[in-house]
């Protein structure tokens, strides 16, 4: 028989397209389960408001779940309460950083120009005397950043709250 | 279908999707490729905000078109956004300085916009109101790195600034569709965030050892939909692959 925990264990196997290491469970883009009168109903919710992954993301939700024997699948979208990185999972924060993305830290004041940005420890070395190159990175949801002890350059998981 | 309500919607989207559309201009353009990047992220956000929102003004409007047919199907008449955000790239300074003044605006209009009582609405705001800030800090800390940078990029982003400062009464522009939602809805009062506005702005542009511009004559239509030249020019690129190839997808 088909539960809700077991629907929640089958979409951890659901990889974000652009970080294939992260489970959408791990990101914590699914908001919600919910199995009625032989529905399944997967809620979920994009990081950002651009981010392409989301109608990619849906597909292979119900690609995935109808493999498992799950039948009539809905994806529903949300915007409230908003996502924020607080919802990336703790094993989510281990797996970016073995991936060699850092992952998001505490936030800095946007409001406050010019302040020094977070001090995010670099993932190759673990220096932590690493530079912001820019607060825009290869997608939405990172920044630059560089490490001046190995120089390797890397990405940042940015604060999104 | 509540008329109002979906201008209301519309004016929003429009704002979105007609600079995201001018910022992914930029791309491959860029004078580096962190800019590059940077001005083609916001553009994506933008367009991602626009997208919620013809899709909630499509189920206002009771699904007789969708989201791509009221970005891609409409004439110029019918857009609402602001004049500011159809003004063209020019240089860096120009698109950043463009950037500054509309972003300067969002925040506290998403700010607001959150406490609004349409549910749909206040999801989008508080959704976009994160993205806004980042926005902001870049926008403003170009502004005054160029403003205080060398005497060519001062003058420069100076020139910016007075071209650009008479389109910025019109952010602020009410007509009857706000007069008739601002009640019921809690939709914010743009009179009182024209404060919040000019502050910021007033302190940015201080900093940046800019002089806010004298020349009171100001320019609207926008979001009657009476618009500058520039607007037709977009359109025809924009809406090209819509109209030659009907219904095409990705
Ligand atoms: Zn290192």
């Amino acid at each position: 028989m088909v539960t809700i925990e077991k629907i929640w264990k089958f979409l951890e196997e659901v990889a974000d397209p652009e970080i294939p290491v992260l489970s959408i469970i791990d990101l914590g883009v699914v908001r919600d389960v919910a199995l009625n009168d032989n529905q399944c109903l997967v809620t979920i919710t994009p990081t950002y408001s651009g981010c392409p992954a989301m109608k990619y993301i849906e597909n292979q939700i119900i690609e995935l779940l109808e493999m498992k024997g799950v039948t009539n699948v809905q994806v529903k979208h949300v915007l409230s309460p908003a996502w924020t990185t607080d919802w990336i999972s703790e094993s989510g924060r281990k797996k970016l950083l073995e991936y060699g993305i850092a992952p998001p830290v505490d936030e800095v004041d946007k409001s406050i120009l010019f302040a020094d940005a977070p001090k995010v420890a670099c993932p190759k070395c673990g220096s932590e005397s690493t530079r912001m190159i820019s607060l825009f990175g290869s997608t939405a949801c990172k920044a630059q950043y560089q490490c001046k002890d190995c120089l390797e350059p890397f990405d940042y998981f940015k604060c999104l709250k | 279908m509540n008329k109002e309500l979906f201008e209301y919607v519309i004016r929003i989207a429009d704002d979105s999707l007609i600079l995201g559309q001018r910022l992914s201009e930029w791309c491959g353009h860029g004078p580096i490729l962190e800019e590059d990047i940077a001005l083609t992220n916001i553009a994506l956000d933008l367009i991602g905000q626009a997208t919620n929102l013809f899709e909630y003004a499509s189920q206002i409007e009771g699904g007789d078109r969708n989201a791509d047919q009221l970005a891609f199907l409409r004439f110029d008449r019918e857009y609402r956004n602001l004049l500011l955000v159809e003004q063209p790239n020019g240089d860096f300074g120009d698109t950043l300085m463009r950037q500054f003044l509309f972003d300067a605006f969002r925040k506290p209009f998403f700010e607001r916009l959150i406490a609004c009582t349409d549910l749909q609405i206040s999801g989008i705001a508080e959704k976009s109101l994160k993205e806004t800030k980042y926005h902001l800090k870049h926008s403003s800390e170009w502004v005054i790195r160029l403003g205080d940078g060398t005497e060519e990029s001062h003058n420069r982003i100076q020139n910016s600034l007075d071209s650009l400062w008479r389109y910025t009464d019109e952010l602020f522009f009410e007509n009857q569709v706000d007069a008739v939602l601002l009640d019921d809805f809690n939709f914010p009062k743009l009179s009182e965030i024209k404060e919040d506005w000019l502050k910021n702005v007033e302190l940015v542009l201080d900093e940046a050892t800019l002089a806010v511009p004298d020349n009171n004559w100001q320019f609207k239509g926008g979001r009657e939909g009476l618009h500058s030249e520039h607007l037709g020019k977009i359109l025809a690129e924009m809406q090209f692959m819509q109209r030659a190839y009907p219904n095409m997808e990705w």
